[in-house]
């Protein structure tokens, strides 16, 4: 009798996954639709416009659209060749030696860092920088916020590509080097195509990351409400504009917000589907 | 070792004193010396931890993947001691064909005959490049088989057609020797067959050196035999000669299946 | 040797690359490792300063008060126990909230692993995983800052449940994934219900890595700003009701950095914070490595 009720408490428990889910979306959906049904849901989508003036109120999501896409894409391609180095060298060059795990620890540190803390360290440390370099008069904008991101996203993207480099089999390595190949040969005939759905995923998972990513983007993005021009301006992310306006918003201005809310939730979500049907590819071969 | 082809032949591979230890004060591999003869097929055999599948992989200095593993001694191919020039030159010269099957999964069946190529960034034109595959092919009858599929991925030929297809892509090197390490355990006794055959002819154009669990393979296709125990070599010379007339007790022991 | 008169690269050539690629690969790797040294330097260095007992007994300061210390060049006054005591009761709640679900979620999935309803729910974890912190903070507004009419740390612990469980659940149903059948087998075997095999043999042999994740879940909410932002608020006091605007240490560094009379204070408070948050995921490791099945 025991065991019956601990079982449906169980299943019970896994139910809740379900209504909590479904609650997001419903809590999500509801209560945009206000500014769905003030703008049209296309409207809204591709209006660069967000007023909050009284007289000329409007609100459209086009700008931090614009602003997510531009700081999460530019911050993937900063990461890249340095995540994909730090995969390589735990996964092949120094693996299992010691030096790798002290590699693999300070990675997972950088992990560990709060968002906050990046957003201070970007804006004391990096801003001067960036206006050193010229970049830009106050130092805030896209550039910024994408190069402290893609030190954050850093560890996301090497942890999982590391493994999949780790696993390829000695078998094909061997068979690569009896042919006379040198390990860098090896490494870019045998290691990295065998790896590649892996490391396709690691980097999908990455940038679902740094498009969510909220605080240390908001603290160095510069908070303007229209599509950036180009990687040296100013601008909002999604993230971003909910967690600078949502405080004091209300009516059609908190709806507009959360329906931006909406279309993160969506937009990651996708990006995290995607990585795991790479995933699934990859285990079945 | 016997030169059964032509007494006036110089052999193309001498080991003298070869020694592997994979931890200092223990040795894989003892002082093992012996000559191989041009387009001889050489059986090595032993029991299980004999050192076999250590020596045959210190002549293409794969051994050199291994940081804690040290090589002492001369292995002359060609004149030239293998564990002194390099490494990428050795394993041009004496191809190596593994227990398992492993042919690249992310080339076709195309491209992992020419991967040795490829591997090396010796660039080659279309014409030389469908010429080379074929040869290849062809001298490990599997050309039929695969002509019309040559742009798939290998995957789905059965472990006897992956490993000539291992084969192919070493023979497309054109190496001095081949270096066969079990060839033929993890597949069926049909492809077995068939690979036997292949390197008997094959023999005509290179030198193969086998390792071998199974006495009896050694005894269908070798020409001669070393015959190895706990890291040494015990015996080494004619096949037939070994088998019907041991010259070391030890050797008779094990051919006669008193341990192995 | 026919090889080597054919148009190729030379040797030289590809080792020069492969000893290119081998440094490249080192430097990068090294470059990627800077930043965790400026970012502790720069924590440790500015905060250490402040980081003293105040930092624990008292209450934020005021605007007016830190303002006047600057002026007259004394140390700013106060400290962070609101943020400490915030950070305490939100978490506290949110781990009674998601550790029983998440282990439950867990156990079910780790049993039920060829049901299709347990790839959903698998599936939903996963999403609920990569959602954004300031979404989930929206959500926690809707469903309880709304109701009740004002911010409170309860709205708090439910964005930080929201974020642990998906955490709690993999790692558990992971950890569970891995014990040998026979346990469980040999349980039943002797007759004891299967409550009990999963209560006093399952959770205890997977202990470890259970444990392990609930760790590594909870040193990752600890430094959440976001969420937070739009549930709990923050409150100038020291508050244990939990139906009240309540701070926590990352609302607090977020104040501190938008108020430029109280910015000196961040540096402190962020050196906590990385000190907390580090040394559970120290405990964390050194457990998973006592424990290994």
């Amino acid at each position: 009798m025991k065991d019956k009720i601990f079982r449906f408490l169980l299943f019970f428990a896994a139910f809740l996954i379900l209504m909590l889910s479904a609650g997001i979306i419903y809590a999500l959906v509801s209560r945009s639709t206000v500014a769905f049904q003030e703008y049209g849901f296309w409207n809204f989508l591709v209006n660069p416009e967000w007023d909050p003036r009284p007289a000329t109120e409007e609100y459209g999501a086009l700008s931090f659209i614009v602003g997510t896409l531009y700081t999460a894409f530019f911050a993937l391609i900063l990461c890249v060749p340095f995540s994909l180095a730090v995969a390589l060298f735990n996964g092949e060059y120094f693996k299992g030696k010691r030096v790798s795990s002290v590699v693999r620890s300070v990675v997972d540190l950088l992990a560990g860092i709060p968002s906050i803390v990046y957003g201070l360290w970007g804006f004391y440390a990096v801003r001067p920088l960036i206006i050193e370099l010229g970049i830009n008069a106050q130092g805030f904008g896209i550039f910024l916020s994408s190069v402290v991101l893609a030190i954050m996203i850093i560890p996301y993207a090497s942890s999982l590509s590391t493994e999949f480099i780790s696993m390829v089999p000695n078998n094909l390595k061997e068979g690569a080097y009896s042919l006379g190949a040198t390990q860098m040969e090896m490494v870019q005939h045998i290691s990295l195509p065998t790896a590649t759905s892996g490391i396709i995923a690691s980097y999908i998972l990455a940038l679902g990351r740094a498009l969510g990513e909220t605080m240390a983007v908001t603290m160095l993005i510069g908070n303007t409400d229209r599509i950036p021009n180009g990687l040296r301006d100013t601008g909002n992310t999604m993230a971003s504009v909910i967690a600078n306006q949502f405080g004091e918003a209300d009516g059609i201005k908190l709806s507009s917000l959360i329906a931006i809310g909406l279309l993160l939730f969506i937009i990651t979500a996708i990006i995290n589907l995607v990585a795991k049907l790479v995933m699934k590819r990859v285990a079945r071969a | 070792m016997e030169n059964i082809n032509n007494i006036e032949t110089n052999p193309i591979l001498q080991l003298k004193d070869v020694s592997v230890s994979y931890a200092p004060g223990t040795h894989a591999v003892k002082q093992v010396t012996t000559d191989i003869y041009p387009n001889t097929i050489t059986a090595i055999m032993g029991p299980s931890g004999c050192g076999k599948s250590t020596l045959l992989r210190a002549i293409n200095r794969l051994h050199d993947l291994y940081p804690n593993i040290k090589t002492t001694g001369e292995i002359i191919l060609k004149g030239e001691n293998v564990l002194k020039i390099d490494s990428m030159e050795v394993r041009r010269m004496a191809g190596m064909v593994f227990q398992q099957p492993n042919p690249f999964p992310t080339m076709s069946i195309f491209e992992n005959v020419l991967a040795g190529y490829k591997l090396n960034g010796i660039k080659l034109k279309k014409r030389e490049k469908d010429e080379i595959v074929e040869q290849s092919l062809k001298s490990v009858a599997l050309w039929d088989e695969v002509k019309d599929v040559m742009s798939k991925r290998g995957s789905f030929l059965s472990g006897g057609q992956q490993q000539r297809l291992c084969i192919a892509r070493t023979l497309a090197l054109k190496p001095e020797i081949l270096l066969m390490d079990e060839p033929t355990s993890a597949l069926d006794p049909i492809s077995t067959n068939k690979i036997e055959e292949l390197l008997l002819e094959l023999k005509s154009k290179f030198t193969i050196i086998v390792v071998t669990h199974n006495m009896s393979q050694a005894a269908r296709i070798s020409d001669n035999s070393m015959f190895m125990y706990l890291g040494e070599l015990i015996e080494h010379g004619n096949t037939t000669q070994m088998f019907t007339k041991p010259k070391n007790k030890r050797t008779e022991e094990y051919l006669t299946g008193v341990f192995g | 040797m026919s090889m080597n008169k054919r148009n190729g690269t030379s040797v030289y050539v590809r080792k020069g690359r492969d000893r290119l690629v081998y440094w490249s690969i080192c430097v990068l790797s090294f470059l990627a490792m800077i930043p965790l040294f400026f970012i502790l330097w720069d924590v440790v260095s500015k905060g250490y300063k402040n980081f003293n007992l105040n930092l624990f007994t008292e209450v934020t300061p005021s605007s007016m008060d830190a303002l006047l210390a600057n002026m007259n060049g004394d140390p700013i006054p106060g400290g962070i126990l609101n943020g400490i005591t915030g950070s305490i009761l939100i978490v506290a709640m949110a781990i009674l909230f998601s550790v029983p679900l998440g282990l439950f979620i867990g156990i079910y999935l780790s049993e039920n692993r060829d049901k299709r309803f347990a790839s959903i729910i698998s599936f939903l974890t996963d999403l609920l995983q990569g959602m954004p912190s300031i979404v989930v903070g929206i959500i926690a507004y809707a469903w309880v800052v709304k109701p009740l009419g004002s911010y409170s740390a309860l709205a708090g612990s439910v964005a930080l449940t929201i974020m642990m469980l998906p955490m709690i659940v993999r790692s558990t149903e992971e950890t569970l994934k891995m014990l040998p059948r026979a346990y469980k087998e040999a349980g039943l075997a002797l007759g004891a219900s299967y409550t009990n095999v999963v209560f006093k043999i399952l959770l205890p042999s997977g202990f470890g890595g259970i444990f392990t994740g609930i760790l590594l879940a909870i040193s990752r909410v600890m430094g959440e700003t976001a969420p937070l932002m739009l549930t709990a608020l923050g409150a100038s006091v020291v508050n244990w009701n939990v139906l009240e605007p309540t701070s926590a240490i990352p609302l607090l560094i977020w104040d501190f950095y938008n108020d430029p009379n109280l910015v000196d204070l961040v540096w402190s408070s962020s050196l906590l914070l990385l000190i907390v948050i580090f040394v559970l995921n120290w405990i964390a490791k050194i457990v998973a490595r006592k424990w290994k099945i």
